[in-house]
């Protein structure tokens, strides 16, 4: 580690979190319906919308409908996306005339965008005419991520709430979660990308002469490179914002064009996580307790830094198989180091770990390195990361929202463990709040321990792994992880645009997406209809560095519980054969 | 149920427009009016023919040019986009142990130490991994200072000139701190073939 990489990280950490309570604080004022600086140029704009759409904006909801609102919307979005790909041959803004995007792919993508996951089982310069990008895939990034945002901003207000029966205006908190968070902030970034290279056009692609020709494979000259390009930029704002993830190139933000400077780099990055890092201070300003919004945070970061920093040492260590080739991996002022294959010089060791590492901790799954071919253990982080849920920071709204389920839990514990009645904010923890908190932890160790069985004990899941042994075995975990966690990213080198696992895939993002969110708006529900307990010498107090503590040991026991058979098989094993 | 189909409907219709149309089309004009080079490829244009980008690279593997990173890139090294085999970028994707990771490296090598029987140096693991995009335009400085020697060879340059157009088209990291100092293969190249 030499000085350019501390400084990196430093600087990382520190604009996050110096941005967490001036976002968080703006973003409660949005979901408690006040005034913003925005309101000028845009309440009129909101008041458009649900005059059209016939939505009294002060009528709130039961978490049923809510839940009903959500599901019909999404299933809307489905069908309009799927008929997007299945047409897009015939229709405009489609220059280099792709033709319709296959029956299982559609539908895997369909699903994948919706539901907030953003895993490509295509190339998307290959695939996705300009049309079917941006009216297709941006839009769905834009809602799939208001849909998490609003379900959080429900619960949240359940927490606030007592014996009410409503949660909020599922089309409300859409409208404003768009309008007023992701919509500006996606504009603001899509320009400082495109002043750094990002690609934003309607142009075809282009064409360049290559200086000295090459051959292709079948030993054609080749005295030419196209040039993909298209409106990117204004898609990859909104892909890091939304904690989406979809790649406008088949190599994500590997792609000069989709990440060209270190700056860009550090803005994607910083998108990931700016938002959900944020709602921790919403979340404690809108139940009128700041400390513990900061205590959620604090306790992230901590979980974030340490994992962090693990897959730092393993991919700074290098591969001790090129060492004994007589290549150089030591670090210096000249050379990044370490293990540089499927890494960008650009970016270096440090700059792909940290994106690696933020890509899994928040849901969003858009990669600027190839994970397959991390070291075994710099491989682990992000596997397990995503594992966990997603709550380190997570998705925006679905990984705040994961998180308070997994405070629902540890209070729970506690308070077995002292014989006192749990409770959350004033709201007692009964049997009802662990049940479905257990399904929201358990759906989606279930979806990946399950499917990643049935596709190793299949010819068809079988068929398209891309590295041998235990290598091979991480790629289809790493794949069910991240469907059955809506990440979106993977060991790439699994061929994933397969009927077998765009099928399978598709469903597990399904379960994964809805099975979470339906139970988190019960659990919801029934809190915000729960007396206030007002708090005694018995209650445990939930911002303190004790119960931080306790909180990660829990996340963390429940994390190793449920994944460390199947680690063990993939990543754990590869480590001891490289390493003894 | 039925209540919730009118809204749901609007809204997708009303977003679509929003964040499908005047979102992209905003930035595309603006793009377009304050960083017109940028916005459409960054291209290298030298008397009305464009060759390339400033952003992606090329294959080199003659002796008298810089070699950059290897790269994985389907039907043939980086490949943007082939409209016959529909391929494009991509990473080669090896894990840690796989055999034709280090056949690979190993054929790089080889070739490297072909081209330049004299060179001793240890090689600088960026000459010989692919890339993550397969279109990487860069290697890091102690890439390219390994090749000086068997460019100015080839090119019948003293070392000291080479040296010198490496130096000119080092990228240090970016204000200072943000990512790592860095060459670009393809301008070094044509500065090269300008020089001569």
């Amino acid at each position: 580690m030499n000085i350019y990489s501390w400084i990196q990280l430093a600087f990382y950490l520190v604009v996050l979190l110096a941005l967490v309570k001036p976002l968080g604080s703006f973003m409660a004022r949005v979901y408690q319906g006040e005034r913003t600086f925005l309101d000028p140029v845009l309440s009129s704009v909101e008041r458009f919308i649900y005059r059209a759409s016939g939505v009294n904006p002060e009528e709130e909801m039961n978490w049923k409908t809510y839940a009903i609102a959500m599901m019909v919307f999404n299933f809307l979005g489905f069908m309009a996306l799927y008929g997007l790909q299945r047409f897009q041959a015939g229709l405009p803004l489609n220059p280099q005339g792709l033709g319709a995007v296959t029956p299982d792919s559609s539908w895997n993508t369909a699903v994948s965008f919706v539901t907030n996951t953003n895993w490509q089982g295509y190339g998307g310069e290959v695939t996705m005419s300009y049309l079917s990008q941006m009216l297709g895939l941006a839009v769905q990034n834009f809602v799939s991520a208001a849909t998490g945002m609003a379900v959080l901003a429900a619960f949240v207000r359940s927490f606030a709430r007592h014996t009410a029966k409503i949660i909020g205006n599922f089309w409300v908190d859409l409208t404003r979660s768009t309008l007023y968070i992701l919509l500006p902030m996606s504009l603001i970034v899509a320009l400082v990308l495109v002043s750094q290279g990002v690609v934003q056009t309607l142009s075809p692609y282009k064409t360049g002469a290559l200086l000295q020709p090459t051959t292709d494979s079948s030993g054609k000259a080749v005295t030419e490179q196209v040039l993909a390009i298209g409106p990117a930029a204004s898609q990859v704002a909104i892909k890091q914002l939304g904690t989406n993830g979809g790649g406008f190139f088949n190599v994500n933000s590997s792609h000069p064009f989709e990440n060209a400077t270190p700056f860009s780099n550090f803005s994607e990055m910083l998108s990931i996580l700016m938002i959900p890092a944020a709602l921790c201070y919403t979340f404690g300003k809108m139940v009128g307790d700041t400390r513990q919004g900061w205590a959620l945070l604090v306790a992230m970061t901590i979980v974030f830094v340490l994992l962090l920093g693990v897959a730092i040492l393993a991919e700074k260590g290098g591969n001790p198989v090129f060492t004994v080739m007589g290549v150089d991996q030591a670090q210096t002022n000249i050379n990044p180091g370490g293990n540089m294959e499927g890494k960008e010089v650009r970016f270096g060791i440090v700059n792909s770990v940290l994106w690696a590492t933020a890509t899994t901790a928040a849901s969003n799954g858009s990669v600027n390195s190839m994970h397959d071919s991390y070291m075994p253990i710099g491989g682990l982080v992000p596997l397990w990361l995503i594992q966990l849920g997603e709550i380190v920071y997570g998705g925006v709204g679905s990984g705040l929202s994961g998180m308070l389920v997994f405070v629902i839990i540890a209070v729970f514990v506690s308070g077995l463990m002292v014989g006192r009645t749990p409770e959350y904010l004033g709201k007692k923890i009964e049997a009802y709040e662990m049940k479905m908190a257990s399904i929201v932890i358990l759906i989606p160790v279930m979806v990946v321990l399950v499917g990643t069985a049935a596709a190793v004990m299949t010819e068809a899941g079988r068929a398209t792994i891309h590295n041998p042994s235990a290598h091979g075995f991480s790629e289809v975990l790493y794949a069910f992880s991240s469907a059955g966690n809506n990440n979106g990213s993977a060991f790439a080198g699994l061929g994933a645009n397969t009927s077998f696992y765009n099928i399978a895939l598709g469903i597990a993002m399904f379960i994964a997406r809805y099975w979470v969110m339906i139970p988190i708006l019960a659990i919801a529900s029934s809190l915000a209809n729960k007396k206030k307990v007002p708090a005694s010498a018995g209650t445990l107090p939930t911002h303190t560095p004790l119960f931080i503590a306790w909180l990660i040991g829990v996340i963390v026991l429940v994390g190793a519980l449920s994944f460390l058979p199947a680690l063990a098989l993939g990543p754990i094993v590869e480590h001891i054969m490289i390493f003894g | 149920m039925k209540t919730q189909i009118r809204p749901a409907l609007t809204m997708l219709l009303i977003f679509t427009v929003i964040t499908g149309v005047i979102y992209p089309l905003v930035v595309t004009g603006i793009a377009q009016i304050a960083f017109p080079h940028q916005a459409n490829g960054s291209l290298i244009v030298i008397g009305g023919k464009a060759y390339g980008s400033e952003l992606i690279g090329q294959p080199f593997d003659a002796p008298k040019y810089f070699w950059g990173r290897l790269s994985a890139t389907g039907d043939f090294p980086y490949n943007t986009f082939n409209a016959h085999s529909l391929t494009a970028s991509s990473g080669s994707n090896y894990g840690p142990l796989n055999p034709a990771l280090m056949e690979m490296i190993q054929a790089r090598i080889d070739a490297l130490r072909a081209a330049d029987p004299r060179n001793t140096l240890a090689i600088p693991v960026d000459l010989v991994t692919a890339s993550a995009s397969g279109l990487d335009p860069h290697i890091s400085v102690a890439a390219a200072l390994y090749q000086v020697q068997r460019v100015a060879a080839a090119r019948r340059l003293s070392e000291a000139e080479v040296a010198a157009l490496v130096e000119k088209y080092t990228e240090g990291r970016q204000f200072g701190f943000l990512g790592e100092p860095r060459v670009n293969v393809l301008l070094l190249n044509l500065a090269l073939d300008k020089v001569q």
